[in-house]
């Protein structure tokens, strides 16, 4: 008795938490979403998110977040490949977490510098006779500081997965005849997939609901779900319509955890995933 | 013509920093067919060997030839070579079909043939059925045959296999002992088999090798070896053996410690210091009077086939009996040998002269 009692005194922040800060906030969006703008039941804040304005906009925001997530893949993998294979790989793997513990404001500021008219990227290519270049406000920027800002969450568990991989696998497999490209694709990838997993879920779902970063670097070229949330709320002062989305974007989100989620067979080691 | 050895090592040596020698000057060559052991502790270059013949690493200098052509920079996927790791190294993403299949998919073989020859591998480490099975489901034991068959359904020149009965228990590992010989025999393919255990060595190889700081101390079938140490090393490291310094005073007498003996060596310098070998089972119980040598019996084991006796001679020598007489501990007993027991290894001998030596013996020194 003496036990149970104690163990549910230490379970008390837990549930507090939980119900003050994802209970609670999640119930009153999906109250919310049910309401229009004078307070009244209704269900045309889903009707309207059906429409052509907010389907392109959950598009491009896939869109946006999908092209985020794959330029993070195709720069972290690479990275995480050949920090596993350096001597002090702890200490480089450092050296990249480090600036992900940096204000991410901060960080978005400091580009805004960088691309900006007078900043050291025009200053550069004018050397070369170019002409200012509006750099901020485009789609390359948003997409640039996005895959800056999420790059260390993307190499982080590749590297893990990778420095986990039994090196005698990689020699069985060239053992066995297989070139560099055939190790990689039928050795190497599927048993480091659950780090890709990981990765793509840590970028690919704070991407989608980006908002801060979208209104700094892309201003109002780019529109997503997060800034449209925003607008909704602070803007507009439709809160019904707000909290719609965003219960549409917790949707998203459970149903990539589901998909990016689902363990690989064996894919870490023997014996593990019995 | 002869036939071209099937590996050659010519003057390969291998470092890995300035410092560190691997492999000091490595010579020899392998006959298609056989079982080769390499054998030695940790550290002594055997698993690098290996290494080198897989094409995991490249000599620092030397070459190394498989069936007459030099190898030394053809990659491993290129080589028609296969291993069996130490930790079998299956792929845990595969099952065991896919595991085996692996090199033939790469090789595009056809799905039928593929199949066959899957089947046929499975049959042949004993594991028909067993081609579904996800490889977190088998045992050690199992594990260990779709390894085996995971290299020799490729049909290689050469299976080398890095310690692979290390991390079985001890019936496993005899077990395994006798699958492995058996099924090398069978398939008459080179087998070079990398171990510290050497009993292992003894049971299941046609030569072994015994290595030691990156050279070959030694080379020759397992009873050679046995009988014939080259020198303290491989005697002490091949069975359990007794070592005392001696001098050889002349031709098949040989001196311990005040006491001289026959023996069958000849062919040293009078008077040139030797260490001689006995083996603890040529040594026989026996009464004070009736020994050649008197012992006093310090401790005994109960091995279970013999009493494991650990007695001095006055001189302070230690001499490890291995008997199935009891002896009673504290008390004094004679031990008794016959001159072929004694074996005699000068020191500093190469092989080549420690070889020329023992053929100049002939027939007669045997024949006494």
């Amino acid at each position: 008795m003496q036990n149970k009692n104690s163990k549910s005194i230490y379970s008390v922040p837990y549930f507090v938490w939980i119900l003050l800060f994802v209970i609670a906030p999640i119930a009153l969006i999906a109250y919310y979403s049910f309401l229009d703008l004078s307070g009244n039941f209704t269900l045309d804040n889903y009707k309207n998110f059906f429409t052509s304005v907010y389907l392109k906009l959950t598009l491009s925001s896939f869109w946006y977040a999908f092209l985020i997530t794959l330029f993070s893949l195709i720069v972290a993998y690479p990275t995480a490949y050949f920090l596993t294979k350096t001597k002090h790989k702890q200490l480089w793997l450092l050296l990249i977490i480090i600036p992900s513990w940096i204000n991410l404001l901060l960080k978005t500021y400091a580009f805004i510098g960088i691309f900006g008219l007078s900043g050291p990227i025009n200053a550069f290519l004018q050397v070369f006779g170019i002409s200012e270049q509006q750099i901020l406000f485009t789609d390359f920027s948003f997409i640039f500081v996005s895959v800056y800002i999420f790059i260390p969450f993307m190499i982080l568990p590749i590297f893990n997965a990778l420095d986990k991989l039994n090196p005698s696998l990689i020699d069985a497999s060239k053992d066995l005849g297989a070139s560099n490209w055939t190790t990689f694709s039928k050795v190497i990838f599927p048993l480091t997939i659950n780090g890709v997993k990981a990765g793509v879920q840590a970028v690919f779902i704070p991407s989608l609901s980006l908002f801060m970063i979208t209104r700094l670097i892309a201003g109002n070229k780019v529109i997503t779900l997060g800034t449209a949330i925003e607008q909704q709320f602070l803007v507009t002062q439709n809160w019904g319509m707000g909290s719609t989305i965003a219960v549409f974007l917790i949707i998203f989100m459970v149903i990539i955890m589901i998909i990016t989620g689902q363990r690989e067979k064996g894919a870490t080691s023997y014996g593990k995933n019995k | 013509m002869l036939e071209a050895p099937i590996i050659r090592f010519e003057n390969v040596t291998k470092f890995y920093d300035s410092e560190t020698t691997v492999l000091d000057n490595i010579n020899f060559e392998l006959e298609r067919g056989k079982f080769y052991t390499l054998l030695g502790p940790s550290g002594c270059g055997k698993t690098t060997i290996l290494r080198l013949i897989a094409g995991f690493m490249q000599p620092s200098s030397g070459n190394i030839y498989l069936n007459g052509k030099l190898i030394n920079h053809v990659p491993a996927n290129e080589r028609q070579v296969n291993t069996v790791f130490q930790d079998y190294a299956l792929f845990p993403h595969l099952n065991v079909f896919e595991n085996i299949a692996f090199g033939l998919r790469i090789k595009k073989l056809g799905k039928k043939v593929i199949e066959e020859k899957v089947i046929e591998a499975l049959k042949f480490v004993n594991l028909d059925g067993f081609e579904n099975r996800e490889i977190a489901e088998m045992s050690g034991g199992q594990r260990q045959r779709v390894a085996i068959a995971r290299a020799i359904v490729n049909d290689p020149e050469i299976i080398l296999l890095d310690e692979p009965l290390s991390a079985l228990d001890l019936k496993l590992r005899s077990e395994m002992q006798y699958e492995l010989r058996e099924l090398q025999q069978r398939l008459g393919k080179t087998f070079i088999f990398v171990t510290h255990d050497q009993e292992e060595a003894l049971a299941m190889s046609d030569e072994i090798f015994v290595l030691n700081e990156g050279q070959v101390e030694q080379n020759g079938t397992p009873k050679d070896i046995y009988d014939e140490p080259i020198n303290r090393f491989v005697a002490d490291f091949i069975g359990e053996s007794n070592i005392v310094a001696g001098t050889m005073v002349a031709d098949f007498r040989v001196h311990i410690d005040g006491n001289e003996f026959d023996c069958v060596d000849q062919g040293l310098n009078p008077n040139e210091k030797v260490d001689i070998v006995i083996r603890p089972e040529d040594l026989e119980i026996t009464s004070v009077e009736n020994g050649k040598m008197k012992v006093k019996v310090d401790t005994q084991l109960f091995r279970g086939v013999h009493y494991e006796l650990s007695t001095y001679d006055e001189a302070g020598n230690e001499w490890l009996v291995h008997s199935t007489k009891e002896a009673e501990v504290g008390s004094s007993i004679g031990l008794n040998f016959d001159p072929e027991a004694i074996h005699v290894m000068r020191l500093n001998e190469t092989e080549e002269d420690f070889d020329k030596r023992l053929e100049s013996y002939g027939e007669e020194a045997y024949a006494k």
